[in-house]
This record gives C-alpha cells, sequence and structure tokens, in this order.
C-alpha cells in the first residue's frame, strides 16, 4: 500500500510553469514580470521534491535555507510554517525567491534535476514569502534580550541587511549607514521593479527596523565619518558591507559621447530616481530609438529590458561569448529574449561612434570565437581579425562590472585592499586587516550576486558575535 | 530633515541658505559638496559647500535658482526643513604650504564656490588676489566676504557697469603682463570661463586648478554620470574632484554632457516662482 505522501507525489519532469504577463504586455510598464504560483501551483511544484535524505540542495545555499523541510510544509499546505523555516536562515526570502541565481546554487545539486528540471525551489521560497506578506504575517523575532553592545554596519543592501538581521537578533545594538535616501543598496538602485517590486524591499527592511535595528540614510562612511570615529563613537565591531560601486568602462574610442551610460546611471535613473515616470519624477532620462547594451550579466539584461520598456525599438545584447557563458540567470534571459531583446552574441565592440553634437550614431562590432578556457574556466573569445560591423543605435550601455566603491579604502589607512579594489577579507569569517572590522559581500569580491552577499553578512554577523563575545569574556 | 536657519537673496535669483546640518559641518573643507533632494520626488543634485559654521553645526550654501530643483529649494523659507543633505562629498582642496601668491578667479555663482578657496589659502598665510566676474553690477554677490580674504579684490563686469569692464581673464592677463607671480591660480566658474582662464595660464606654466560641476546623481562614485576627461584618462568628479588640473581637463566634452538634458528639463532663465514666493 501506497503512503499518502507517496501518492501526491509529482513524477513531471518539469516544473511547474511560472504564469507570467505576456511579453507584449509587459514591455509596456515596469509591473512585475512573474506573477508568482498559486497555492494550487505551490502545493504540485512542492510535491517533485522527494525529500531525499542527503538534501543535496540546501549545501548549494549559501545561507543554508533547510529547502526540503520548507518545501514539505508547503506540500502539506501549512504555508506560514514554510516561511518560518525559510526565515531562520534567510532574513530576505521574498528577495532571493525573485533574484536569486537558483540554477547555479541549490537547483543544481537537486536530484530530480538529473533526469528533467529540477525542483522550483526558488518559485517556491518566493510564494511562501509572499503568503506571509499578504497575510501580514511577515517579521523577524529577536531570539535574546538585549545586550547593550553597539555594532555598524555600513551599507543596506543584501549584505548589511543580512548582518543587521542576525545581529539584532542575538540582541546586539545595531545601526546600519546608509550613503543613499533610501535603503536596500542594490536591491533599490539596480534591480528595477519588474524583477523585485521596491515594496517588498522596504517591507523586508520595516522588519529589521522592528526588530530594532536603526537605519541613518544619507551617511556615507569614509566621508561624514571614518570608520576609526566609529570607534569612538562607541561602536565595537564594524561590518563593512559597501558593495561595488564604481562602475567600470571599457576605454573605448566615443566612449565620452553624451548617450553613453553606464548600467549603474542608467538602472539608478530609472529604480532609485524613477527616471521612468518623469515629468512626475524630476530625474529625467532619455528616450532612445535603439540601444546597445554591452555585457552578459543580470545587469546587462534590466539595461536592456529598461531599454524596451522605456520604448526603444530595437535594443540589442553585445556579449563577447555565447550564450552558455552568460552569466545572468538563464530566467532573465529567457524573458529578455521573449521581449524582444536582439542577442548579438560573440561579439565585442571596438569603437563607439558618434556626431558634431556628441550624439551616438552607432557602433563598430567585431565578431569572436572561443579558444581556450581562461582563468574562470569559461572559453576565452578571441577576435575574428577582418570580422568588423557596424549597428545603428543611439545609445549605449556599458554593464560589463563595477570595482568596489572606493569612500571606505581611501578613509581608512590600516584597511588592506587587493589591487583592484576589493577589501580582503578571511573566507571563513570575514575579519579584515583591522579588529573588530568585518566586511563581505561585493565590497570584497566584486560584483556577484545578492545571496553571496548574504551568506557574507551572516558570516560577518558570526564573527562578530564571537568577535565581541570573547572580548567581553563570555564564551 | 535639514532644517534652514537662515535664508537671504543675495542678488536676482541667487540664494543663500545656512543649513542645519551638524555632521557635515564638522568635517567639511574646501572644494567638497554635498548632494541636495529637496522632497520626495526630487532629483538629486550637487551644490558646492560655500561655509561652515562648526558651533552652530551648519553649513552655508549660494545657488542661482534657474532649473526646477534649484527653484524649489530657493522657495523653502528659514525654518523649513530640506529633505536629504548629503556630505560632505568629493575631494577637498590641496593647497602646496610653499605657495606664496594666488589669483582666485570667480565667474558669476562661482564666486561663492571660488570665496571659500581664497579664505583657505589666506587662512595659509597666501597673498591672495581675486579676481570676481559677473554679467553686471547688479549680480555681484559676497563682495566684503572676498574683499576680507585678499589682499586685492578685482570686480570685472561684462557690460562695464561696476569695476573693469571686461571679462575675469582680462584682468588676469593684465596682473600677469604686470609682472605678478603668481604660483597658482583657481578658477571657478562656467566651464568656459575655466576653459579660457587654463589657456591664460597654460603658456606661463602657472599651475591652474578649476572645479568641475557636471551633472551628477549619487556623488558617491556609483553611477558614472559625472565623468569627464582629464589628461586622456575618465575621471569621475564625484570622487576624483571636484577639483581638477585645469591644463588636463577636456572641455568641450563636459560643455556638451553638461547640456545633455536640457531639452528634456527646459531650464527656464530665471525662477519666477521665487519671485512670487518673495513677493508674498
Amino acid at each position: 500500500m501506497l503512503e499518502p505522501r507517496e501518492m501526491k507525489r509529482n513524477m513531471s519532469n518539469e516544473k511547474t510553469p511560472m504564469p507570467s504577463l505576456q511579453p507584449d504586455e509587459r514591455i509596456r510598464g515596469f509591473e512585475e514580470v512573474a506573477t508568482g504560483y498559486t497555492d494550487e501551483m505551490a502545493v504540485n511544484e512542492a510535491n517533485r521534491c522527494l525529500n531525499c535524505k542527503n538534501r543535496p540542495c540546501v549545501s548549494g545555499c549559501p545561507v543554508q535555507v533547510q529547502i526540503p523541510d520548507f518545501i514539505m510544509h508547503i506540500r502539506e499546505g501549512d504555508f506560514l510554517a514554510a516561511y518560518q523555516k525559510i526565515i531562520e536562515t534567510n532574513g530576505l526570502p521574498a528577495v532571493c525567491g525573485r533574484v536569486c541565481p537558483q540554477e547555479s546554487q541549490c537547483e543544481k545539486y537537486c536530484v530530480r534535476g538529473i533526469k528533467g528540471e529540477p525542483v522550483g525551489i526558488g518559485r517556491l521560497e518566493r510564494f511562501a514569502a509572499d503568503y506571509a506578506i499578504e497575510n501580514g504575517k511577515t517579521g523577524q523575532t529577536k531570539t535574546e534580550a538585549p545586550n547593550g553592545h553597539k555594532v555598524a554596519v555600513i551599507g543596506s543592501g543584501p549584505a548589511g541587511l543580512t548582518c543587521a538581521a542576525d545581529l539584532a537578533k542575538l540582541g546586539y545594538d545595531v545601526t546600519v549607514f546608509e550613503a543613499f535616501h533610501t535603503a536596500g543598496g542594490v536591491l533599490k538602485y539596480g534591480i528595477p521593479q519588474f524583477r523585485l517590486p521596491k515594496e517588498i524591499v522596504d517591507l523586508e527592511i520595516e522588519s529589521l527596523k522592528s526588530m530594532g535595528v536603526k537605519i541613518e540614510l544619507n551617511m556615507v562612511i569614509g566621508k561624514v565619518f571614518t570608520v576609526e570615529e566609529l570607534f569612538a563613537d562607541g561602536f565595537e565591531a564594524v561590518f563593512i558591507g559597501s558593495g561595488a560601486g564604481l562602475p567600470s568602462f571599457m576605454h573605448l574610442p566615443g566612449e565620452e559621447l553624451n548617450d553613453v551610460y553606464s548600467a549603474n546611471e542608467y538602472l539608478t535613473r530609472i529604480n532609485l530616481m524613477h527616471a521612468y515616470l518623469f515629468p512626475i519624477y524630476d530625474t529625467p532620462i532619455k528616450h532612445y530609438k535603439s540601444v546597445a547594451v554591452v555585457g552578459g550579466g543580470n545587469v546587462a539584461m534590466d539595461a536592456a529590458r529598461c531599454a524596451k520598456r522605456l520604448g526603444s525599438e530595437h535594443v540589442y545584447i553585445v556579449y563577447r561569448r555565447s550564450q552558455d557563458e552568460m552569466p545572468a540567470r538563464k530566467e532573465e534571459v529567457h524573458h529578455a529574449m521573449e521581449e524582444g531583446i536582439e542577442f548579438h552574441l560573440l561579439t565585442n565592440p571596438v569603437e563607439i561612434l558618434g556626431n558634431e553634437n556628441n550624439d551616438v550614431t552607432g557602433m563598430r562590432l567585431v565578431r569572436m570565437e572561443l579558444g581556450e578556457p581562461d582563468a574562470t574556466g569559461r572559453r576565452r573569445p578571441v577576435v575574428i581579425e577582418g570580422s568588423e560591423y557596424d549597428l545603428e543605435v543611439d545609445a549605449v550601455i556599458i554593464a560589463i562590472g563595477q570595482t568596489p566603491n572606493p569612500l571606505i579604502k581611501n578613509t581608512t589607512p590600516d584597511l588592506e585592499t587587493q589591487k583592484w579594489g576589493g577589501i580582503v577579507a578571511n573566507e571563513e569569517t570575514g575579519a579584515t586587516s583591522i579588529p573588530g572590522v568585518y566586511a563581505g559581500g561585493d565590497a570584497v569580491t566584486g560584483a556577484a550576486t545578492v545571496i553571496l552577499a548574504m551568506g557574507a553578512g551572516k558570516t560577518g554577523a558570526a564573527s562578530i558575535d564571537k568577535y565581541l563575545k570573547e572580548k567581553h569574556g563570555e564564551s | 530633515m535639514y532644517k534652514i536657519l537662515e535664508r537671504e537673496i543675495l542678488a536676482d535669483n541667487v540664494v543663500r541658505m545656512e543649513v542645519e546640518a551638524p555632521h557635515i559641518a564638522n568635517k567639511v573643507q574646501s572644494g567638497q559638496f554635498v548632494i541636495i533632494r529637496v522632497h520626495d520626488t526630487g532629483e538629486r543634485f550637487p551644490l558646492t559647500v560655500a561655509g561652515k559654521d562648526k558651533e552652530k553645526g551648519t553649513i552655508t550654501i549660494i545657488f542661482a535658482a534657474i532649473g526646477k530643483s534649484t527653484c524649489e529649494l530657493g522657495q523653502l523659507k528659514k525654518g523649513d526643513e530640506i529633505l536629504d543633505v548629503v556630505g560632505p562629498l568629493g575631494v577637498a582642496s590641496h593647497f602646496d604650504p610653499s605657495i606664496k601668491k594666488a589669483a582666485v578667479v570667480g565667474g558669476g555663482l562661482g564666486c561663492a564656490i571660488a570665496l571659500p578657496q581664497a579664505v583657505h589659502l589666506h587662512e595659509m598665510g597666501v597673498s591672495v588676489d581675486t579676481i570676481a566676474g559677473f554679467r553686471d553690477k547688479d549680480l555681484i554677490i559676497l563682495e566684503p566676504e572676498m574683499k576680507a580674504a585678499s589682499e586685492n579684490l578685482y570686480i570685472a563686469t561684462d557690460n562695464g557697469s561696476a569695476g573693469y569692464h571686461g571679462f575675469v581673464t582680462d584682468v588676469l592677463r593684465e596682473q600677469i603682463e604686470k609682472g605678478v607671480k603668481y604660483d597658482i591660480v583657481v578658477a571657478i566658474g562656467p566651464i568656459i570661463m575655466m576653459k579660457n582662464v587654463a589657456e591664460l595660464t597654460r603658456p606661463y606654466g602657472i599651475k591652474t586648478i578649476v572645479s568641475m560641476n557636471p551633472i551628477m546623481i549619487d556623488g558617491t562614485g556609483m553611477c558614472g554620470c559625472c565623468r569627464l576627461i582629464v589628461g586622456n584618462e575618465v575621471k569621475f568628479a564625484c570622487v576624483d574632484g571636484p577639483d581638477f588640473d585645469g591644463h588636463e581637463v577636456d572641455y568641450d566634452t563636459s560643455m556638451r554632457r553638461l547640456g545633455m538634458y536640457n531639452k528634456l528639463t527646459e531650464r527656464e532663465a530665471s525662477c519666477n516662482l521665487l519671485k512670487m514666493a518673495e513677493e508674498a
């Protein structure tokens, strides 16, 4: 006789499809594209989980969400229990369910993925988080009484928010210093509304505040206070999660033309400053006929899809490797293609063309082929001589990455950094060259993912807890 | 929120405000700026800090109410609050202690930014000649303050309605040709003025510092909107500047970038709302 659970198992080789707005409908606005599972869809997808003993998915998660456990709660129809299980280790489930590169993390190791598609772990995580939000049941709770020790967290992006949440739960008096006028970091200025609604980010931040975390906006640490001054002000430890805030350019001829943007600028205008709602909001953005976006990561996809939504007829992704090497989430590439973004793969820009008014008129490209693998394990693109061609565009967005922001490095003389600007931090603990100062996220690694930054925030919080307990002789 | 403790109109459309921002006042040095956002749907824009009072915990900003955002800022009254003031940003001016004689050249509103530089040099014991240019005598600002920081103050007006009839470059050329040996020239004003000053001093080999004022969004190095070309390299005015070697800046590119959104935002020549606010 079969157990009831066995009877419910869904052996489909494919994920339950994610409902989403039709491409022609969604490119007319900034509404969220993927609309989320219904209760039935979620249970149906949860039934694909084999609840296997060795739980390979959990080891693929940088913050060790107890994946099979929360999925079992969904199978049982106890969606709030699923949410509670997730937030034991992940303070930003509604965010992660939407923006994590699951295919290279938890889902990569899912046994169901060997023959067919893995369980849609990200979609289920999002479902549980959205369910809690809709029912007003979000929020994390303090587990320990206030201990009176002050900790400063620099930056309110994924690393900082996670670190702050974990420390607050442990009873620390946490203050987050944010440089901008709103908290959230890259979740606010980088990732567009149609992929991550800002209301969700704000809810996560409110939940943090309800645990007593103070958020000081408009505070550029390194300028208004140095790290040293934070210690003098009574903070006993500092976590630096200042992100990768310095856009890289390509040093191409024509890069100084007016209509050449860093992806950071283009996205900041749209996301942080709401330029897509100009003139209701005062920050302007230009609307172009044809836009080329250089790069193959999530930021490139975000910029391209924003350009499409602002009405560009042609939006091109120019990427020097092939689709297989693209660092963007598969779903984003898929959505971009659905929306009519045109991909020029194995192609690299050599020059941006302009006119006497400094306007962009086109881009000269060269075709590439893949050679031997490089240090990252991806095959190195090599120029095909004589393969140049011109693409007619009136704007170019450079999305080839960012390096860490130098403001803290420049004013913290004892803080050891890499040649390229990253803060040197111990991989296991996040400890920097200064006692009591920990760092994590893009400020350490260079541009990476939300979840890796969150993992680093967790590590930082655990290390700070250990450091302060040892300092005060409590362990 | 940042409270406006004092507000006065210095000239047509030119407003001075003293704003409560103790942390910034405690740190800001000459050459540095703040980013301001007036209200919830407003843009972020930079203003160089024109002065500070550490004891009172205030900074002074001086601006021309000529665009939408500066106009909205200008309409705020004493006692009102500004939503966001972030700073101090940018690299503070650094002057070599060996400097004996300096010319500080200000054009129009640029004088508000040139003044703290003149004060800084004056306090270092440098002999400062300040050359301040305006379109008309009615637009002259900060004359007593500039005078107090200078060995000589030369006022020039484009139409000859006060002081020297002509441009600041004419006055500077005259001084140099008369044999005054400047160790440094600091030029702050419209890009075209800074370019002309730099072209004037180049053949004499006089070190020339200019303060660039491009469009900015975050002001912390994050967006790259304020980039400019200095000595064939891309620099960000917000984290590498705003002061740069005047002989290395590509002014023409900067001028074109500055005008990029003019059509979209239709900047008005003057702020009528400000006038209405004054009359009310």
